[in-house]
């Protein structure tokens, strides 16, 4: 099958989880909860955001045998994380035929100047951007899906929010430039041409592009799916509150029926208790400046 | 000259929106010329609708969306009384009767026994083209997906496809025929009075012909 056959039939599987959401869980049992809730995929990782953030120390890629676990218990994608850089934890990710795995600065970094070259990879790789110029650089790299960073960890959705609005503001911006600014602007991005004459010319990535990091409520995922967003990953926010299940099932919804305020008022009822969250200006670590 | 329908004969298609990969379908049967709809919820079924698009997707959540959202019994009703569906994916998922492995099924209103991720995970996913009945050769992009182990007496096989990924997994119940070292094919698209079931998505290649004859079936 040729390279190029493959990166589609990635960007293919993206487009499948589109309108969807895609829950951080840490066992088997979390991941059975997520499916039944409705999940379109789930993320397997050691510790979610929250506890990586107040924990500290180094994080890494999962335990195999712990993500082995939850594609033994779901029948939807599994999504799993790997170090920015680190490509010999990507290869073992892809020799456990992960779905996706997610390049992500929520682990801490093995590669302050390089990210992953995921051409060289048949599975599909997502990866986090907080302006178009990262996405960019991810996609050149292989990237076949994008998110925004967020701050992951924190319940606070202001920086997802931060992250989308620019993304957005600077794909109108290339579109309404001259076909002869082009160039320039891709010097700029530090990409290809034929990336930006992409945006230019479609006024999207290239790619399916979802929220992540600080999605806590479900008028936190309508939020981000007005803004844009095709999808949304939400962390610490649903095993981190009083009842995972409903809070699960109640995001789904509202993901599906975004603008929809009646619905999603009633969905908001009675969740029990949101994750205790921690303010942007609390933050020791910011994780959205890993990896640009 | 013009795929499009003449503008007397307007079709209501219902593209159901819930999750997945349905403004793929809604952009090509608009392409042809239909009025396209998404139906999210209850309220979205009160108006004329001549066919349905169930699309591709995670068919554990749609199954789930559609009786959270109350749209299965209307939905099940619909096609029952005979509308005309075309389901992709999830959506053949969605219609079959039995679902291998498995006790819980959606709609069961197509006589057959589909297995999920069939081929295996992502890496099992492919593409290749081959002769669908009725259409021709057509653009086949399989995605984590299903094919139909097997099919009741009055459900017409359209196509049958092997895998060209040496990821995919095999058929366990297949026998390999050594002689002329030709791959097991699986049925991948069928069609039941009003239904048509693929287990890949027309909807992701330039070709419009599966849409062209889901189209022309209606009107």
């Amino acid at each position: 099958m040729s390279d190029q056959n493959r990166y589609e039939l990635n960007k293919n599987l993206a487009q499948m989880l589109k309108g969807g959401v895609i829950m951080d869980v840490t066992t088997p049992e979390q991941a059975k909860i997520a499916e039944a809730a409705g999940a379109a995929a789930v993320m397997a990782l050691e510790r979610i955001p929250a506890d990586i953030r107040s924990a500290g120390g180094v994080s890494r890629m999962s335990d195999p045998k712990m993500i082995k676990g939850i594609q033994d218990a779901v029948s939807i994608p599994v999504m799993a994380k790997c170090r920015i850089g680190h490509f010999a934890e990507a290869q073992i990710l892809q020799a456990i035929e992960i779905d996706y795995i997610d390049e992500s600065e929520v682990l801490s970094p093995a590669d302050d100047v390089f990210h992953i070259n995921k051409r060289d990879f048949e599975v599909p790789f997502v990866c986090g951007a907080k302006d178009l110029g990262e996405a960019l650089r991810r996609i050149e790299e292989g990237a076949s899906m994008i998110r925004t960073k967020g701050e992951p960890g924190t319940g606070d959705i202001v920086q997802a929010v931060r992250h989308m609005r620019l993304m957005n503001q600077e794909i109108a911006r290339i579109s309404s430039l001259r076909e002869d600014e082009l160039f320039n602007r891709a010097k700029e991005l530090l990409v290809s041409y034929e990336l930006v004459r992409y945006v230019h010319d479609h006024k999207k990535l290239p790619v399916v592009n979802f929220a992540a990091g600080g999605v806590a409520t479900p008028a936190d995922a309508a939020l981000m799916m007005q803004l844009g967003a095709e999808g949304v990953f939400v962390g610490s926010g649903i095993f981190k509150s009083g009842n995972p299940a409903k809070r699960a099932a109640a995001i789904v919804q509202a993901v599906t029926n975004y603008t929809d305020a009646k619905l999603i008022a009633k969905l908001s009822e009675d969740l029990g208790e949101a994750m205790v969250g921690i303010n942007e200006q609390e933050i020791a670590l910011l994780m959205a400046e890993r990896g640009k | 000259m013009s795929n499009k329908l003449p503008q007397e004969k307007k079709l209501q298609i219902g593209v159901l929106a819930v999750q997945g990969a349905f403004i793929e379908h809604e952009h090509i049967l608009e392409s042809l010329g239909a009025d396209v709809f998404e139906i999210r919820q209850l309220r979205d079924l009160n108006r004329p609708i001549d066919g349905l698009v169930l699309p591709g997707g995670e068919s554990t959540v749609q199954g789930k969306l559609l009786r959270d959202l109350g749209l299965f019994e209307p939905l099940k009703n619909r096609i029952q009384e005979g509308l005309p569906v075309l389901a992709t994916c999830a959506g053949a998922i969605l219609l079959a009767e039995k679902i291998a492995g498995e006790t819980k099924t959606h709609f069961a209103t197509l006589p057959a026994t589909v297995r999920r991720n069939a081929y295996g995970r992502q890496l099992g996913s492919f593409f290749t083209e081959n002769e669908v009945t009725h259409i021709g050769k057509v653009p086949q992009t399989f995605i984590r997906a299903p094919y139909f182990e097997s099919v009741g007496n009055d459900v017409e096989v359209l196509s049958r496809t092997a895998t060209t990924n040496k990821h995919s997994n095999k058929n366990p119940n297949a026998t390999t025929d050594e002689s002329n070292n030709t791959t097991t094919k699986q049925i991948v698209a069928v069609k039941y009075k009003n239904q048509i079931a693929l287990s890949f998505h027309p909807e992701l290649n330039n070709d419009t012909s599966i849409h062209q004859y889901f189209l022309k079936l209606i009107s």
